[in-house]
């Protein structure tokens, strides 16, 4: 076969080759959403962060703005879980924003949640949220409700 | 008694020196070929022709196996998905598992059988036809106008081949998934999207093809210029190179996915 032809095949083999790796870049992964170049950080703090895990979507009325960065035990208060995360740079929201840790459906991944304040000044970068709400654990739910039954007064046995 | 135990003994310890002596030479071939590459990237007319060789020629095999092996995916993960009445997460489980396991793999195993066997035939018969001798004889030496060119051509071709594979593989799952059984479009991309990661799955992946790119290609031209020049030794030359390699990516691909994935 002549070299002109081998050229071709190969060439087209290449950008064949190529044209999958940015299928799998854009269309399967996500360096076409958030990308770390235009993003800013903030942190949080959370008395308990239940199962949520890095790179977890940060979520605004449902959009996803940005993702978690880092997570680690507050290095001053023990008690406390700093959240990092990377916020899309498009967005701003005010210093009187509520960050919550929600789960998607009953058994979905945990995300942060954003509601939006009313006060005129915006959050900066490294910027941390003050008002926060932690995940709700299933557990302590189930045993706060379990306690308070069973302080109740023994209800009458049904009548046979 | 004692002499059976002893023959046992010693048949044993050969095999395992001659193993041994085996990898010392493999490892001082590649170190050479790596030394000899000048030519194969000087004059890459000869690598290219080689890239037609064994990456064109595979073109279809893989882009079959892949479109398959992502169909199959997405029948078998919505059976089971559906059971937990999350059909929508069949683009991540489809797209995850192509993009970290089945991809680099399934494509690595093919490659081996289809292309690397055919670089140990073909090298393993210029050396039995002596013509690997009369170059020598030239002062052209075989090493750097016959391997390397093979070689970097296997290295190349091998992480656009598992490339093509994981996208015909989601693309695959896409039509059984979305097409035929009826998964929501927008979920089945968005979920996808949300959960793989560009750096953390799709690069990895690609990591891990080129490391089965270096280890088949450097199987295959060693057991060609290795073999024995007869028509047996080649075709145990070429038995040996498939076995290997096979095992050589399955035994990388464990060392590899603990090193990368191990659950933040």
């Amino acid at each position: 076969m002549n070299r002109a032809v081998i050229d071709l095949w190969v060439g087209i083999f290449v950008a064949i080759g190529l044209g999958a790796l940015v299928f799998l870049a854009f269309k399967v992964g996500n360096l076409g959403s958030v990308s770390s170049s235009d993003s800013y950080e903030l942190s949080a703090k959370f008395d308990n962060i239940g199962g949520l895990k890095i790179r977890a979507p940060v979520k605004c009325a449902g959009v996803v703005i940005g993702r978690v960065s880092d997570i680690k035990l507050d290095p001053e208060d023990n008690r406390l879980a700093v959240v990092t995360m990377k916020v899309d740079s498009r967005y701003k929201f005010p210093r009187d924003t509520f960050a919550t840790i929600n789960t998607s459906g009953l058994l979905g991944e945990q995300y942060l949640g954003f509601d939006v304040g009313g006060e005129p000044d915006l959050l900066k970068a490294g910027d941390t949220i003050k008002k926060t709400q932690s995940a709700v654990v299933l557990e302590k739910l189930i045993s706060q409700f379990m306690f308070s039954k069973a302080s109740e007064a023994p209800t009458p046995a049904p009548a046979k | 008694m004692l002499d059976g135990v002893a023959r046992v003994l010693r048949m044993l310890g050969g095999n395992v020196v001659d193993r041994i002596w085996r990898l010392g030479y493999a490892s001082r071939f590649l170190f050479s070929v790596f030394m000899l590459s000048g030519t194969a990237f000087g004059r890459f007319q000869l690598t290219i022709r080689e890239i037609y060789f064994s990456g064109v020629l595979s073109l279809v095999i893989i882009a079959v196996s892949g479109l398959f092996v992502g169909m199959v995916l997405g029948l078998q993960g919505y059976d089971t998905l559906q059971r937990y009445g999350s059909s929508e997460a069949l683009g991540v489980l489809v797209s995850l598992s192509l993009v970290r396991e089945l991809g680099p793999v399934v494509a690595g195993l093919l490659f081996a059988s289809r292309a690397g066997s055919a670089m140990t035939a073909e090298i393993g018969l210029m050396k039995t036809t002596e013509q690997l001798s009369a170059m020598e004889m030239m002062a052209v030496n075989p090493v750097a106008r016959v391997v390397a060119p093979r070689f970097w051509a296997g290295v190349i071709s091998m992480p656009l081949l598992a490339a093509l594979f994981s996208a015909l593989g989601v693309f695959g799952g896409y039509l059984v998934g979305v097409v035929l059984i009826g998964v929501d479009n927008g979920a089945f991309w968005s979920q996808m999207q949300a959960a793989v990661d560009f750096r953390e799955d799709v690069l990895n992946g690609v990591i891990k093809s080129v490391v089965f790119g270096v280890a088949v290609s450097w199987i295959a031209v060693f057991e060609g210029f290795d073999a024995v020049p007869t028509a047996e030794g080649v075709s145990g030359a070429t038995t040996r190179t498939v076995v290997t390699s096979s095992l050589a990516i399955l035994a990388l691909d464990f060392v590899l996915t603990a090193f990368m994935f191990r659950g933040v």
